[in-house]
């Protein structure tokens, strides 16, 4: 057993890391918040050529998937850099239409997917909402038994994450992509793909919050001495660390084994983390992490929206227990 | 990354799993903080030596089966799922053994590492002292040098089984003119019925006679007896804390094994469970799967030869502690009123996780040392 990721992995991760950081991801998503997506479309099609959506894509497809480990590595990134837009759904949508019997919609959308050219986006099943349903090519949506490919969508609502946002898909125009109890399987297999990808993310956005709060506190002076080197403080962030470092394994397990219960551990552990996070991290800031023209704001309220996206944490508990045998 | 054991760890399991169904007690022992009960759990010791199974980690020469990390983690899994006794042996098996395997001489372990390993002499950590606890700097007990040895003296507290136990290891102060508190300690070894210890038992919560503190008065000490070098202690010392706080003191398989009957006894309450329970049993099983996870990564580092982080035992520390209480407070919940009674497993286990935060170095102490050394945050004054 070796379970840790390899060189290789390590190496992927590092060069995401890297070329997101020389990518000016805030402002890529303080643009998409305002509704303008030219430069998340720069970023996606950046994280394309570096391999990230095609390990969503099996090889008959030009991909080089589906890789869960290395999709929840990648996440994490995404999340310590705050990419912006449907990035978990156009993941689990290419699960999705992998699934199906009939390779058709397969055969259209994922080599476009795997390219970093098709933004898709998924409904989720117990909202309606769709998230970014106005960058996204298309969105797909599950009703009944039936899936339905969505071009349009109704007015675009704001997030309390102002980065996402939330739109219904329009089902009067949508095609209907497949029919039958296919289409439920497959929409299990995407939700809990969905579900792990969104936990990465918020690992990620944790993470994101913890370094940014240590760096903020060991500058910031109060009473003489930097607000750091008190105690309450420090506790506060030994707790975070604590959470998220617990949280880790979870998510490389569930990407791992792909059980259900695994998933749903991870999917609490990683956003009650990232949630608990953005609560310290707020505080610590003081009145500047209340600010939104500073970038911390982007985390804070992302770990917020992320910690139901795709499984909230009541549901992802009730499902670790009904899986856990008696 | 995977999961996959290869086929020798696949083995390793099944006969730890075998070994277990074979002579596991059917009726569980009397608890272990009692005189009846430690003698039981010492005769426990015996035989988990017989079959080898009592120092999987040691050396084949000691006892052991020179068992891997990731091992060890499968041993534990099995021996906890099997519902076997709690290991009165534990102090010097998982704290006095591994410095002696580190800073001991060749005599001392030849000497002090079989009859350990087979339960003969049960160990007890005499660190504590009334005026130092978390600052375990300040102890004040000394070891005067005399003719082939040292005296000691002073008093020692908070003794976990010192009340039954054979022998102690502990610090004293050995060089009175040294510049810092924790320079000029002395790790040596002593015999609890040597002339001039007095142990004292000291009832804990439950009123059973677990730790015990110690006078000593002139306690003579040979030379053969100190662990490292004479004022070098702190140093011997802190490689035993950092065993006790992470892993080994509280292996995953343990809380693996209590989150799965915690979900059973979920299960069983069916209609009549407290349903604000349903997520705490929930998050008992996350974190328990957590922790087993965390060490497995843990063990595929230390295969490759990576030391861990400093301070990781720390976090780790804080981790199962809290997981160990959450865990028995859940059950006592279910249980409602009949989780009073005392005896019970899950009453008993409450009691036990009750200390969790505060041996082994507070969870306040753990925290400071997660912030200062793992983040990086400057250090506080502390006093
Ligand atoms: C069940 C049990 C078994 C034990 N077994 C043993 C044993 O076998 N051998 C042995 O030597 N000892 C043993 N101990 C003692 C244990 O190691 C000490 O209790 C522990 O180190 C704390 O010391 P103290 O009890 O003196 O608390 P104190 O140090 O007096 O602390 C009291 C409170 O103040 C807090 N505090 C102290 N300093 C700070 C600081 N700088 N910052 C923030 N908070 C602070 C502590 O966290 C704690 O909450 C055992 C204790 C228990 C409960």
């Amino acid at each position: 057993m070796r379970f840790l990721p390899t060189v290789e992995q390590a190496d992927f991760v590092h060069a995401l890391d890297r070329m997101l950081a020389a990518a000016g991801t805030p402002e890529a998503a303080r643009a998409w918040a305002a509704g303008e997506h030219a430069p998340g479309r720069r970023l996606w099609a950046r994280l394309a050529d570096a391999g990230l959506f095609a390990l969503a894509v099996p090889e008959a497809y030009d991909g080089y998937g589906p890789r869960p480990v290395e999709l929840a590595l990648a996440f994490v990134e995404l999340g310590r850099h705050a990419v912006p837009g449907p990035v978990a759904e156009t993941v689990a949508a290419a699960e999705l239409l992998d699934a199906l019997p009939d390779p058709g919609p397969a055969k259209e959308w994922l080599p476009r997917v795997a390219a970093g050219r098709a933004v898709l986006g998924l409904a989720a099943p117990e909202g309606g909402h769709a998230l970014d349903a106005d960058a996204a090519d298309a969105v797909l949506v599950v009703s009944g038994d039936r899936l339905l490919l969505a071009r349009d969508h109704g007015p675009v609502l704001a997030s309390l994450d102002p980065v996402r946002r939330l739109a219904v898909p329009q089902e009067g125009t949508a095609a209907v992509l497949a029919t039958g109890p296919a289409v439920a399987a497959a929409a299990a297999r995407a939700a809990d793909r969905a579900a792990l990808v969104t936990a990465a993310q918020a690992l990620g956005v944790g993470l994101a919050l913890l370094a940014r709060t240590v760096d903020h506190v060991r500058r910031r002076h109060q009473f003489g001495v930097p607000v750091g080197s008190f105690q309450a403080v420090k506790h506060r962030l030994a707790d975070t660390l604590i959470a998220l470092e617990f949280a880790r394994p979870l998510l490389h397990g569930a990407a791992v084994t792909g059980t259900g219960a695994d998933v749903a551990a991870a999917k609490v552990a990683c956003g009650e983390a990232a949630y608990r996070a953005a609560r310290t991290a707020l505080q610590l800031h003081g009145a500047l992490g209340y600010t939104a023209e500073y970038d911390l704001s982007l985390w804070l309220t992302k770990a917020r929206a992320l910690r139901s996206a795709w499984g909230t944490p009541a549901r992802c508990r009730a499902r670790v227990l009904a899986q856990t045998p008696g | 990354m995977d999961l996959d054991f290869t086929a020798e760890e696949r083995s390793f399991r099944r006969q730890a799993r075998d070994w277990l169904a074979a002579h596991v007690p059917a009726v569980p022992l009397p608890s272990l903080e009692t005189a009846e009960g430690f003698a039981a759990h010492r005769a426990w010791e015996r035989r988990l030596a017989v079959g080898r199974w009592s120092v999987v980690s040691w050396p084949a020469a000691y006892g052991g089966r020179d068992a891997t990390l990731l091992q060890w983690l499968v041993f534990e899994e099995e021996y906890h799922a099997a519902g076997a006794p709690g290991r009165v042996g534990q102090n010097g098996i998982s704290l006095l053994g591994p410095t002696l395997l580190e800073h001991g001489t060749q005599e001392q372990r030849d000497r002090v590492l079989p009859p350990m390993a087979r339960g003969e002499v049960i160990w007890a950590q005499a660190w504590s002292e009334p005026e130092a606890g978390s600052d375990l700097a300040s102890l004040r007990s000394t070891a005067t040098r005399t003719e082939g040895g040292w005296l000691l003296r002073g008093q020692k507290t908070w003794s976990s089984r010192a009340a039954f136990a054979d022998r102690a290891f502990g610090l004293f102060r050995s060089h009175p003119g040294a510049p810092r508190p924790h320079q000029g300690l002395t790790y040596l070894m002593f015999g609890l019925d040597a002339p001039g210890v007095t142990v004292r038992p000291l009832a804990r919560l439950d009123g059973k006679p677990a730790f015990a503190e110690l006078f000593l008065d002139d306690v003579f000490v040979p030379d053969a007896d100190v662990v490292g070098s004479p004022g070098d202690g702190w140093r011997v010392a802190m490689s035993t804390a950092a065993d006790e706080r992470g892993l080994t003191l509280r292996s995953p398989g343990r809380f693996t094994a209590a989150a799965r009957r915690l979900a059973a006894l979920w299960h069983s309450c069916g209609e009549d469970a407290d349903p604000s329970a349903a997520d705490r049993v929930a998050d008992a099983l996350i974190g328990a799967r957590a922790y087993q996870l965390a060490a497995y990564a843990g063990a595929a580092r230390a295969a490759e030869g990576g030391a861990p982080e400093a301070g990781a035992s720390s976090l780790t520390k804080v981790f199962w502690s809290e997981l160990d209480i959450a865990l028995h407070e859940t059950a006592l919940d279910l249980l409602g009123p009949p989780g009073e009674a005392a005896g019970g497993p899950w009453a008993e286990g409450w009691v036990f996780a009750l200390a969790g935060p505060v041996y082994a170095g507070t969870n306040e102490i753990q925290r400071d040392i997660v912030a200062e050394r793992l983040l990086g945050l400057p250090r506080g004054r502390r006093r």
